[in-house]
């Protein structure tokens, strides 16, 4: 982490995000966690993301919305370096996560990965037990003892709401979950490598609402410790738990800022066009 | 800790290189190989005088093969005549006709079928095939026949390669877009006007490839054929004759024949002749059949 | 008119199906009938005693025992080098890579070679390492011929696997060497299908053992002494003029038969299995 001051003498004329004009997220921005800097991605010779200029601050739940295709999953596969596994997309510019630029020359991928908790959009068990499941981050990690990998697994169960529901079949198929179930254990398993960062692939587009609600209230409580970005599909869970909301389309960022200010005062007619759902 | 994982990653990696690279030299570890052993026998003889010299007397020197490749050619072609209307047909009632329980149940028979070996299908031609060809068929047409023919020898091997067809003709049929087919039956033409300008039409390519596949199936196919094929070394001059094809020349002979000069490098010869013949065929095939999955895959 | 059309063809075709089912059928039938009142207990627990080829008793259990051998041998050669092949072009390869359809393209190709010609090259190699006709020689031979198929089928089913898997587990921070020991978990019944239709293909076919593996009425006790083997065995047996000993290669043939059939079904079982679990 960075003090203000640090990061105020670093990049005073970048502590603002969007294209051409700053926009300011936070009204009062203490640190930043992530910060990009003219980011472009090409697959196959396609422009995706063009020009991304942005600070997501720390600590908060930052929203990414925007119409279907307009590179939203693209976007945060570039956040934990995703992308390494496709050779078709090039990415150019800096992504500066904890002030390390993840896209610098001597950065591990395993490393940055680790930083990265990731919820994708179903949830996808590994093919084990719900205890292997959340303990296989910490055992790959380095987690050896039994002991502590025990204590691990129950603490993050706890931690979502799981335990109570398996405690006495820990042991079984994860498969065997429900599918809000096995989305909660996902995020246990993805907390358990200890992560910074949360990015979250529309995760709860799958789930029936219910479960959608537990995982929308774990993301609030999450947010205390860990800095959580998340792509929604739709625009009232973005009202519900953002702090702030990046609006995103054809690759550009054309909006962000505070939930509040944003849905209610909104400053471009691209994004009033599509907050009043004349495209989407 | 993380050096180690880094290390075992990588080790991983090499290894698997490895083998890949292994596996692609495999072949043409097999091709080189035969190739040499075959060398002494296209040195001593003419390459033309080997492929169309009916003489075959090993103990003088004389290895002409034209006996053994017009044998194989023969079986081969008479197995697909048979087989192919009987694999396009089914393959057709099975993609456009069968109900799902119908295609559910004949899926393990296409299964079964390819999955007996060639021994038993060389038991039951023996039993069945032979007597029924020296007894009732034969008999019609020429004075005596024993039942060991080039008849038999394509009859066995149109089943066994019934299977290969099916299952690749079914693939080929699934490549063409439902829109087709819909659209015209939508424009009231019947099922079978459909399968016969839409289906048939776009998928002759694929029939042709899976069709070449077959027939370098069937010029390998060794034991089955050498039971009911006769083994006599001579110019077939009708489907009721005895025959000899390369696979089984290899079969009967290769393992007992070190004393002659130059005979092991005839049998390679034909192991080699056999193998450039089905790289080839295969290749083609392979090569068409695999373009029309990406088409598939595209559209 | 159209609809006369339509209606002849569609007999045709289904007379076409209806054929090939019965050709199925009677192959079985006949092996069976033929076979049957030959099939003793002895068949499948006995060595060929004294006399056996003229007729006297005894079994085939060396042929059983050397076909089981072989299979095993030759199974755990080819899967050492089929599993890490399919996890490379399928995990390490990108998608579209030349590579890979170089792979993939040469796998087609070595999948079409005949087992004679296995055989043959087989025979030509033992000779040129100085190893005699014996099980060693069988199981490598075997090998050559099953590899292709155990590849073919195995990449076939794990290229259905969706990246869900791949992703979630790199995302983790997994290392790739890790990833691939997860994926393999998943893909288990895959495998365990590929594995059958190997051993399908390799415990029923003649032509690569022909030369290779030798034959001999004892079960080899090393890697260097021959091994009998269940096709070839059928094979001589069907050979000899006496006629009990032609109905035990019809029994045989139903032992064969037999096992080809387990074979294939619990294969059919375990892709099914998997085709669930994927969904
Ligand atoms: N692997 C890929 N190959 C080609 N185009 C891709 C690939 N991945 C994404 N795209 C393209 O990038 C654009 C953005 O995709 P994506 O990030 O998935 O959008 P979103 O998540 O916002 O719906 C789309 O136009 C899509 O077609
Ligand atoms: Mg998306």
């Amino acid at each position: 982490m960075i003090s203000t001051n640090q990061f105020l003498a670093k990049s005073d004329h970048n502590s603002f995000i969007g294209m051409n004009e700053p926009i300011i997220l936070k009204k009062l921005v203490t640190n930043q966690s992530i910060r990009i800097e003219n980011l472009d991605v090409y697959i196959e010779n396609q422009h995706i993301l063009k020009d991304m200029n942005l600070t997501i601050p720390e600590k908060s739940i930052t929203c990414i919305i925007g119409p279907s295709g307009c590179g939203k999953s693209t976007f945060l596969k570039t956040l934990n370096r995703m992308h390494d596994e496709s050779p078709e997309v090039k990415i150019s510019g800096k992504v500066f996560v904890d002030d390390e630029n993840i896209y610098g020359p001597h950065v591990n991928v395993i490393d940055t990965r680790k930083k990265m908790g990731l919820l994708a959009q179903r949830p996808c068990p590994l093919p084990m037990s719900i205890f292997e499941n959340v303990a296989y981050g910490p055992r790959i990690h380095g987690i050896k003892k039994r002991k502590a990998v025990n204590q691990t697994v129950i603490q993050y169960l706890q931690y979502v709401g799981l335990w109570d529901e398996v405690r006495d079949r820990v042991r079984t198929s994860a498969t065997r979950l429900s599918i809000g179930q096995q989305q909660r254990l996902c995020l246990a398993r993805g907390l358990a490598i200890e992560p910074e960062y949360i990015l979250g692939d529309e995760a709860t587009s799958a789930l029936d609402p219910l479960s959608t609600k537990k995982i929308e209230e774990l993301f609030v409580k999450l947010k205390e410790k860990y800095t959580i970005i998340l792509v929604t599909h739709t625009l009232r869970q973005a009202k519900r738990i953002a702090d702030h909301i990046i609006f995103m389309y054809l690759g550009k960022i054309i909006e962000a800022g505070p939930t509040e200010e944003f849905f209610n005062n909104p400053k471009k007619q691209l994004t009033r066009d599509y907050l009043s759902g004349s495209f989407s | 800790m993380r050096r180690l994982r880094a290390a075992k990653d990588k080790i991983a990696r090499y290894l698997m290189l490895g083998i890949a690279i292994f596996t692609i030299l495999f072949l043409l570890v097999i091709g080189l190989s035969l190739f040499f052993k075959a060398l002494p026998i296209m040195r001593a003889k003419n390459l033309w005088v080997l492929l169309s010299s009916a003489n075959w007397k090993p103990f003088k020197g004389d290895f002409g093969f034209l006996p053994f490749i017009l044998s194989t050619f023969y079986v081969s072609l008479i197995a697909i005549i048979i087989a192919l209307p009987f694999s396009i047909l089914t393959s057709i009632y099975l993609n456009s006709y069968a109900s799902k329980n119908v295609r559910r149940f004949f899926e393990p028979v296409v299964d079964l079928l390819s999955g007996i070996p060639p021994i038993i299908y060389g038991v039951w031609g023996t039993l069945t095939i032979v007597p029924l060809i020296a007894n009732k068929i034969a008999p019609r047409f020429v004075e005596f026949s024993t039942g060991y023919t080039v008849l038999a020898g394509g009859i066995v091997l149109a089943v066994m390669i019934i299977p290969l067809l099916i299952s690749i003709t079914l693939e080929v049929f699934r490549s063409i877009p439902k829109e087709m087919t819909d659209a015209s039956l939508s424009m009231g033409a019947t099922k079978w006007q459909t399968v016969k300008k839409v289906i048939l039409r776009k998928s002759i390519s694929g029939i042709i490839a899976a069709t070449v596949l077959a027939l370098s199936r069937a010029f390998g196919e060794t034991m089955a054929v050498l039971m009911v094929c006769g083994n006599i070394t001579q110019l077939p001059h009708s489907i009721f004759d005895a025959c000899y094809p390369l696979p089984a020349l290899i079969a009967n002979n290769y393992g007992e024949m070190l004393s002659m000069p130059n005979y092991e490098s005839a049998l390679m010869f034909s192991a080699f002749l056999l193998f450039i013949i089905v790289v080839l065929f295969n290749g083609i095939s392979r090569f068409t059949l695999n373009q029309i999955e990406r088409r598939y895959q595209f559209s | 008119m159209k609809q006369l059309e339509e209606k002849i063809f569609k007999i045709i075709m289904i007379c076409s199906a209806m054929i090939i089912l019965g050709v199925l059928v009677y192959i079985i039938a006949t092996v069976f009938y033929r076979g049957l009142p030959a099939l003793t207990l002895d068949m499948i627990t006995k060595l060929p005693g004294g006399g056996f080829y003229l007729g006297k008793e005894g079994g085939v259990l060396n042929a059983i025992v050397g076909s089981i051998y072989i299979i095993i041998g030759s199974l755990a050669i080819s899967m050492f080098i089929s599993v890490p092949l399919v996890m490379y072009i399928n995990f390490y390869l990108p998608a579209k890579s030349v590579f890979s359809s170089l792979i993939r393209f040469s796998l087609d190709i070595l999948f079409g070679i005949p087992s004679i010609v296995y055989g043959a090259f087989g025979f030509a190699l033992m000779i040129f390492l100085g190893v005699r006709a014996s099980l060693l020689g069988g199981i490598l031979t075997v090998a050559m011929l099953i590899m292709p198929i155990m590849m073919r089928s195995f990449d076939e089913i794990t290229r259905l696997l969706s990246r869900e898997l791949p992703d979630a587990l790199l995302s983790l921070g997994a290392t790739k060497y890790e990833m691939v020991k997860v994926i393999l978990r998943q893909l288990m019944p895959g495998l365990v299908t590929a594995i059958l239709l190997a051993i399908g293909r390799g415990i029923g076919d003649a032509a690569t053992v022909l030369f290779t593996a030798g034959y001999t009425d004892n079960i080899p006790n090393s890697l260097n002494q021959p091994a009998a083997t269940l096709p070839l065995s059928i094979f001589f047996q069907l050979g000899s003029p006496v006629e009990e000993v032609q109905n035990r290669a019809y029994a045989s043939a139903i032992i064969l038969t037999v096992i080809i059939l387990i074979l294939s079904f619990s294969a059919r079982y375990f892709s099914s299995k998997f085709s669930k679990n994927k969904i």
